[in-house]
């Protein structure tokens, strides 16, 4: 087993170095191609008055006079050393505005990972089990529509029920906007709609799928033997066929993991939480390079190191694989 | 004929979502010829009125008519959409026959740069290409379509990899055809359903992240009426109680969407329904 897991383990680190090169190489072409001046962007209003040979000093100062490939391998070189570079829009150090921020971003997908866990497990083997019912059509119906639904516009809905008429939850931001200091059940309370939304929004997929594997499964013969045998349905249902028909939800859950950047991106953007994915979205609005091409690739690699652990999980959870070797 | 209850059901789903599409859809060729709409138009006399027969979907904090600014918006996002879709869907085809056509090294490499594609988040990734070009309805469109031909690319690939080893190819090639003929005679033509049905598949995911970048306020210009702008507008007037002028543009994307996820279904069910699926609406 150690083994195949090594081997698998090699093969994606030596395909991630050359895929973040690749990803930091299209982000660099782009933003030299990108109309916006870094130094009009800088210099903001005061561009105005600014004369030509200072604004000609800055350049020169920054290494925008030199080829582009001189800049880029500079550009590339200060990344592996760990300097970001410095944030145009928010006059900060990079490390310092993803070191601030990237742990509330964490604490929201997580928990809102775990909620989605749990509910469309609960609520798909519910729907499975008491299939063609009227309560899994309203399961399945729900699901397929908060598919189709955008989750920015969920998320009003959540802002305009739980925060406008049942005034129960606040509607956005880390804490009550008159605190001074952080407190965690303050926090905690500001936290709980944004994780309902993200995790309802990521949910559909996996019940739906969680219902359709589940159904294929009770049709097995060993679902058939379990029931001959006389076992309580509930332990049939638990022990015996959401089991086996959970192996192939491991490697889809780590091919959802963009979806679950994306659906954070928005969530973080309509509570105001000062989360690293909403940090994307103000980046991009004032074209703030540094900080926008970092926080791509932290995203990237959360991407590549989450499908490695789902492949690596699936390695561990399936005997077959374990056994013999990945295919 | 005989037909059993799920597929009854079936057939109402799927009348039912051709029937919301034909009604979006006369509503967006329609409307316009009846009621214009004055992008810059602004009704102070009229702010953030609640649903009323004059205006039945009420109107937004300009004094503007959330149903006529929705049918435009719908209009917006189904061009952009469309046109998203047919590049993103062009581009994917011609890397997957060229993958698939080429096989070996070239193939490999295409390959892996798909993967490595895929590994980018795509609204991050779309965020990212409209930051840097100048905002307008064109880098919407450059946006999405550059992030979304990597799945069509895919499927045409291994389209092609399946055709390659069929009689007629080894007949064509036996004949003395080159490799750019067996790709337009023999590739083109049998992969065009597949190409026509990546394309409708593809324009219910472009119009999402239209709408996406323009509430975020990265796409559309702001006056334009589009439906990602409207939901952005009437969000800020949400806290206010207004729950039209935000929640009415997103059934506008939500009803069409569904309609068309349920007619692939449908249509997916009739073409191979030893693949159906448990899931009945």
């Amino acid at each position: 087993m150690s083994r195949a897991l090594a081997r698998m383990v090699i093969w994606r680190v030596a395909f991630t170095v050359p895929l973040l090169l690749a990803v930091t190489a299209g982000m660099f072409a782009l933003a030299t191609a990108s109309p916006f001046d870094p130094i009009r962007q800088y210099l903001g209003d005061r561009a105005q008055t600014t004369s030509p040979e200072i604004a000609a000093r800055i350049r020169e100062n920054w290494g925008l006079d030199r080829p582009v490939i001189e800049q880029y391998l500079d550009w590339l070189g200060s990344l592996l050393r760990g300097d970001l570079g410095e944030s145009r829009s928010l006059h900060r150090p990079v490390v310092d505005v993803i070191g601030d921020r990237l742990g509330w971003s964490l604490l929201v997908v997580a928990g809102a990972m775990v909620v989605m866990l749990v509910i469309s497990l609960a609520v798909g083997a519910l729907a499975a089990w008491r299939r063609n019912s009227w309560l899994d059509r309203f399961i399945t119906g729900t699901a397929y529509a908060n598919e189709a639904a955008p989750v920015f516009w969920t998320g009003l809905i959540a802002i305009w029920i739980f925060a406008v008429q049942l005034r129960w939850l606040p509607s956005g931001g880390l804490t009550d906007a008159a605190a001074t200091t952080v407190r965690p059940t303050d926090v905690l309370r500001h936290m709980i709609l944004p994780v309902a939304v993200l995790a309802f929004s990521q949910s559909s997929w996996l019940l739906l799928f969680v219902r359709e594997s589940l159904i294929s499964t009770l049709r097995e013969d060993f679902v058939t033997g379990a029931r001959a045998r006389g076992l309580r349905e509930r332990t049939i249902l638990f022990r015996h066929a959401l089991r086996s028909a959970l192996l192939p939800f491991i490697t889809l859950l780590g091919a959802r993991i963009p979806e679950l950047v994306t659906g954070a991106i928005l969530v973080e953007t309509i509570f105001s939480w000062p989360g690293v994915a909403g940090t994307s979205v103000r980046a991009a609005l004032a074209a703030d390079f540094p900080l926008l091409a970092a926080l791509t690739l932290l995203a990237t690699l959360a991407v590549v190191v989450g499908n490695l652990l789902a492949d690596a999980a699936y390695v561990i959870a399936d005997p077959r694989v374990r056994v013999l070797g990945v295919s | 004929m005989f037909q059993t209850a799920p597929g009854r059901k079936r057939g109402r789903s799927a009348r039912l979502a051709a029937g919301t599409l034909i009604v979006f859809g006369l509503a967006v060729l329609v409307v316009p010829f009846v009621a214009r709409l004055d992008q810059h138009l602004v009704d102070l006399t009229a702010t953030s009125l609640s649903p009323r027969p004059a205006h039945p979907f009420g109107t937004d904090e300009m004094g503007r008519d959330v149903l006529l600014r929705a049918v435009y918006g719908l209009r917006v996002s189904l061009l952009v959409g469309l046109v998203a879709a047919l590049v993103s869907v062009t581009i994917g085809t011609l890397v997957g026959l060229v993958s698939g056509a080429l096989g070996g090294i070239a193939d490999r490499i295409i390959m892996r740069v798909v993967d490595g594609l895929n590994s980018i988040p795509h609204l991050l990734l779309g965020i990212f290409i409209v930051a840097m070009l100048t905002p307008s309805v064109g880098a919407v469109i450059v946006s999405v379509a550059l992030t979304h031909w990597t799945t069509t690319a895919r499927i045409i690939r291994s389209e092609v990899l399946a055709l390659r080893s069929r009689p007629f190819v080894d007949a064509a090639i036996s004949g003395g055809s080159g490799r750019l003929r067996i790709v337009r005679r023999h590739f083109l033509p049998h992969l065009s359903p597949q190409v026509a049905l990546a394309a409708v598949l593809m324009m219910p995911h472009a119009i999402w992240h239209e709408t996406a970048l323009s509430f975020l306020g990265l796409g559309l210009p702001p006056h334009l009426a589009s439906l990602g702008n409207m939901i952005n507008d009437g969000s800020r007037s949400l806290l206010a109680g207004n729950w039209w002028a935000s929640l009415v543009p997103g059934l506008f994307i939500l009803l069409p969407t569904l309609a068309i996820s349920a007619l692939t279904q449908h249509w997916r069910d009739r073409t191979s329904p030893r693949e159906r699926s448990e899931l009945q609406l």
